[in-house]
């Protein structure tokens, strides 16, 4: 473009005013979508910010290993919620991660049943679901049915139905990658088909079944909304499945709409600890992730 | 693998910090013996009064309910845990979140601060018992830049405020009461539960006796149809909004407005006074009030209303608060640890009331709140001797 | 012996699967079921009443519906350019080096749960839009003819404006991310023959890139629609609350369909208010169901192969 400026540089000025314009409106154009990438990565710097700021003041030994106090009293911590994600965390995903791997390789390995699409398709109506409405269901099945009352489990199922469209597509793309030839190799060999998926296929897909698996397990463990309608919360510290539990998010969610500033700069600290721990979770993703690639 | 170091480190974190809170709740030794209460106890552990941990009952129930009465149930939980070791996971989450939640069984035991409708009387299978345990005051609470004095409201101005017949803070109908005070020239925002709420209740049903037009256009009840304002979930929740915006104006139970030191104005009552919410107000409400039959509740809220008392010295907007009990519980377990529970609470948990704000319970209502747990059952025997 | 277990092991998986089909009727049918009073007893008029009157049993949720087109239409207002402008920098004019670092950053967005965005807002957000943002607006484009009725009223800052606001934010790294991988998609043939023709950059990109990627980029916006009214938290924290007659401003307390169901599915205590409160849930699955299978159509048909020289 450039040469083609020079040469008609001392040709015919319209054009060469019509090529400047043009040049002119690209640089004013480029400038204005490298604002507003500067805007996007100012949004996440802002937000970490104050997280960061405001939480840190929040940070003691008490926070972590103490319960709540009354209403108005300074002091206590959310040791019960903190366990109450851990729970919620370990059961859902003890329930999605063994579903969702057995949808995908449902949908691939055995492709030809007549169910695959209609899998595939649930799951991802399910992943675009509101996760209110999910909590309206578990709520209805769980609490108000087959359990009775508030309790962890119900918390962890809604968790899980949320969790399993992730695991399941992420793992439907991983298996995807492993090469047909292996699975016809070990076929040839005279391996049945159930050791070709579990002790060849899945195996070799193993990285990208640990990423998916943390995914879903990092968003379990920021949803608040269906956790409102099931597990209820818990002042208390309790890892009984059939009691309500507490969970990091709803501990914010509380104390950040209540007057109380003890409470507030306590939201902000579960805030930054609830952050803290799926950054580093993303972060071992990378890690796992370019070890595979080498 | 690297990798796999690492995800063990995590896991071996996660289980650090789940074991710590294995240890007993660590606030308080939890006192297992009747070392440290009363020597002169009762020979049944597990009767009343309440004076040390019972092996029968319930170890841990779940309760959900009113926020007018939060700061005070969560103070008391903490300290009966330390006495009986009992946890009680009590949520605050609307007078009718406790309704609901008791009448579907979902919780243990519920709290609202009105009595409930026949409909939902009729809803909970089984029957329920009101059992008050403290009385409260619904204070408006207000944040106006620059004002610092407590502001005097009249019946009219407060109803018009709410139903959005007055807009702005120097409106004459406040002004004329406030000389003193410059008033500025900024609109209100008005503040109101997003959720089902006895306070809700109680306000609107002050509201409807001193103004017929709120009567016939709003009505009196735990969710009503806002005129105008903004909606935010429990009392923690309006003062959140009051204090976060200039300008507004919201109603809560006292020791909200207190703890966060948000202006709270006096109001006019039913005998022309301007009084002040106090614990001795509150109680002047109750002064000649006779707690009907609570063992025989129909669903007339008027009968548990306190509100726009005629005494001269009452708060007008004040109310009793209620735990919701079932009046016959199969799990006799979980029965006693209700029971003693609010048995406590109505008798020994009266002594927190001062310093939170709340007013205890007139002698007259205590007794009535004694009878109705005395008669609730457990598979058709009495629970409590 | 083995050939046996295979036949176990193909029907462990499959039950396992079909969980999920099982999981999605179980979700749409007890949502019907509960729905149904209201459905049956309100009919179409739930759609068009806004009143939402639980003393008086008169429930119509046409104000939640308009807080919810409202929120998110600002969200994808706002959000669209921003995500655009910053995908298009970041595949065609970024420098290569920053290009990988610089969108691993912007989609760390998404990894922080809405609960914190919402905790961000409401201290941070809206004392400055009450405050600052809304009366500039109300001083500038408030005083245009029609759109100035977008801006009238007093600025509370917990307010429709800022749970849009909120939104837009949420639903950037999406919109970021699936315009990026349909940018991708575009076959450099595309590129390089505006170029070849005597383009600038950005000519081949407005000219030749955008127009093949824009089902796609349609795709994505649909998918960020359908990510912003389902959201609940972060926007019931700062859009009010209250549902009221539907006015034009942008300056009212709302409410949007997942936060009625937060702030009242707990405690709607009769059965007709349970009922009107798990329609507004039915609402929100259907309408999330379909706009995500259109999205999802849209994306696929973009990043899927397509022959070098197709134009749409």
């Amino acid at each position: 473009m450039a040469t083609q400026a020079a040469t008609l540089a001392g040709a015919i000025p319209a054009r060469h005013r019509i090529i400047a314009r043009r040049r002119i409106a690209e640089r004013v154009i480029v400038g204005l979508l490298a604002l507003a990438t500067l805007a996007s990565i100012a949004i996440l710097v802002t937000i970490l910010s104050y997280v960061i700021i405001q939480g840190i003041p929040a940070i003691n030994l008490e926070f972590f290993t103490q319960r709540p106090k009354p209403f108005g009293e300074v002091g206590g911590g959310v040791q019960p919620a903190l366990v109450g994600t851990l729970v919620l965390a370990a059961v859902a995903g003890a329930i999605a991660i063994p579903v969702g791997i057995a949808a995908a390789i449902f949908v691939v390995e055995y492709r030809s049943g007549r169910f695959a699409t209609p899998v595939r398709f649930a799951a991802e109506l399910i992943a675009g679901l509101p996760s209110i409405v999910v909590g309206v269901f578990v709520w209805a099945f769980l609490v108000r049915g087959l359990i009775g009352h508030f309790a962890a489990l119900a918390g962890a199922v809604a968790l899980a139905v949320i969790m399993v469209p992730i695991v399941a597509r992420t793992v439907e793309e991983v298996l995807k990658l492993v090469p047909n030839s292996l699975r016809e190799a070990a076929l040839a060999l005279g391996a049945p088909r159930w050791k070709v998926i579990l002790r060849i296929v899945v195996p070799t897909a193993r990285a990208g079944i640990i990423t998916a698996s943390v995914l879903a397990l990092a968003r379990a463990a920021g949803e608040t909304a269906p956790l409102l309608l099931t597990a209820l919360g818990n002042d208390f510290f309790s890892t009984d499945l059939l009691r309500p539990i507490g969970a990091l998010p709803l501990q914010i969610y509380r104390y950040a709409i209540s007057p109380y500033d003890d409470w507030h700069t306590k939201a902000w600290g579960t805030s930054l600890v609830l952050v803290l721990v799926i950054g580093i979770v993303a972060l071992l993703l990378r890690v796992v992730a370019r070890e595979r690639v080498r | 693998m690297k990798t796999r170091r690492l995800f063990a480190g995590l896991l071996a974190i996660s289980a650090l910090v789940a074991a710590c809170g294995g240890a007993p709740v660590s606030t308080s030794p939890t006192p297992t013996s009747a070392t440290t209460g009363s020597p002169a106890a009762s020979a049944d552990p597990c009767g009343i009064p309440v004076t040390q941990k019972c092996s029968s009952e319930a170890q841990s129930l779940t309760g959900a309910g009113a926020t007018f009465p939060g700061p005070i149930y969560t103070k008391w939980v903490d300290e009966y845990n330390k006495l009986t070791g009992v946890q009680i996971n009590y949520q605050a989450v609307g007078s009718g979140g406790g309704i609901k939640a008791f009448t579907d069984k979902t919780a243990d035991f519920g709290a609202s601060d009105v009595a409930l409708t026949d409909a939902q009387i009729a809803a909970a299978t089984g029957g329920l018992y009101m059992v008050p345990t403290v009385m409260g005051a619904v204070v408006p609470t207000y944040n106006i830049p620059n004002v610092t004095a407590t502001l005097k409201f009249t019946p009219d101005a407060l109803a018009g405020i709410f139903l959005g017949t007055i807009t702005k803070w120097n409106d004459p109908k406040i002004a004329s009461e406030n000389s003193s005070v410059t008033l500025p020239d900024m609109a209100i925002t008005t503040v109101h539960r997003s959720d089902s709420s006895g306070t809700t209740g109680v306000f609107t049903d002050y509201l409807s006796k001193i103004s017929p037009d709120w009567k016939t256009k709003v009505g009196a009840a735990t969710s009503v149809n806002w005129p105008n304002g903004v909606g935010s979930s429990g009392n923690a929740g309006v003062a959140g909004s009051v204090k976060q915006t200039p300008g507004s104006i919201g109603y809560v139970e006292l020791i909200y407005a207190i703890q966060n030191k948000l202006g709270y104005g006096v109001v006019k009552n039913a005998a022309g006074k301007y009084v002040e919410a106090s614990l001795d107000s509150t109680s002047k409400a109750a002064d000649g009030f006779s707690m009907p039959d609570l063992g025989k509740l129909t669903g007339e809220q008027t009968k548990l209303s306190i509100t726009n008392s005629a005494n001269a010295d009452a708060w007008p907007i004040s109310t009793f608060t209620f735990l919701l009990v079932p009046k016959d519980l199969s799990d006799k377990g979980k029965a006693q640890a209700i029971l003693r529970f609010a048995w406590w609470g109505t008798h020994e948990g009266q002594s927190f009331t001062k310093d939170l704000g709340y007013a205890p319970l007139p002698t007259n209502v205590v007794k009535s709140a004694e009878e109705v747990l005395k008669s609730v059952t457990s598979g058709g025997t009495k629970v409590l001797k | 012996m083995t050939r046996g277990f295979d036949r176990y092991f193909a029907v462990g998986v499959t039950a396992l699967a079909m969980l999920v089909p099982l999981t999605l009727t179980g979700i749409a049918l007890l949502i019907f079921i509960d729905a149904w009073p209201s459905l049956t007893h309100f009919g179409l008029s739930y759609f068009t009443t806004t009143v939402w009157d639980p003393v008086h049993f008169i429930f119509g949720a046409a104000a939640y519906l308009y807080g919810t087109i409202v929120t998110t239409l600002v969200a994808v207002v706002i959000a669209t350019p921003i995500a655009l402008g910053a995908s298009i920098y970041l595949t065609e004019f970024a420098p290569r080096r920053i290009r990988g670092p610089v969108s691993y950053v912007i989609e760390l967005l998404a990894y922080i749960p809405s609960i914190v965005y919402g905790l961000w807002a409401i201290f941070v957000m809206v004392p400055i839009m009450r405050a600052n943002i809304e009366p500039a607006l109300q001083g500038s484009l408030g005083r245009l003819p029609l759109v100035g009725q977008l801006f009238s009223g007093t600025p509370v800052g917990l307010d429709l404006l800022s749970g849009g606001v909120v939104l837009a934010i949420m639903i950037l790294p999406i919109l970021t991310a699936i315009s990026r991988e349909v940018l991708l998609a575009v076959p450099p043939t595309q590129r390089e023959a505006m170029i070849g023709l005597g383009a600038t950059r950005w000519e081949a990109v407005s000219r030749a890139v955008l127009p093949y990627a824009r089902p796609g980029i349609i795709g994505g916006v649909v998918l960020g629609v359908a990510r912003a009214f389902g959201e609940t938290m972060a926007v019931t924290m700062v859009v009010g609350n209250s549902s009221r007659d539907i006015t034009g401003s942008l300056f009212v307390p709302g409410y949007t369909m997942a936060s009625a169901i937060a702030n009242q599915f707990v405690e709607a205590d009769s059965e007709l208010y349970f009922s009107a409160i798990v329609e507004v849930a039915l609402m929100l699955l259907f309408v999330a169901l379909v706009v995500n299978t259109i999205a999802r159509y849209l994306i696929r048909r973009s990043i899927a192969d397509r022959p070098a020289g197709a134009v749409v």
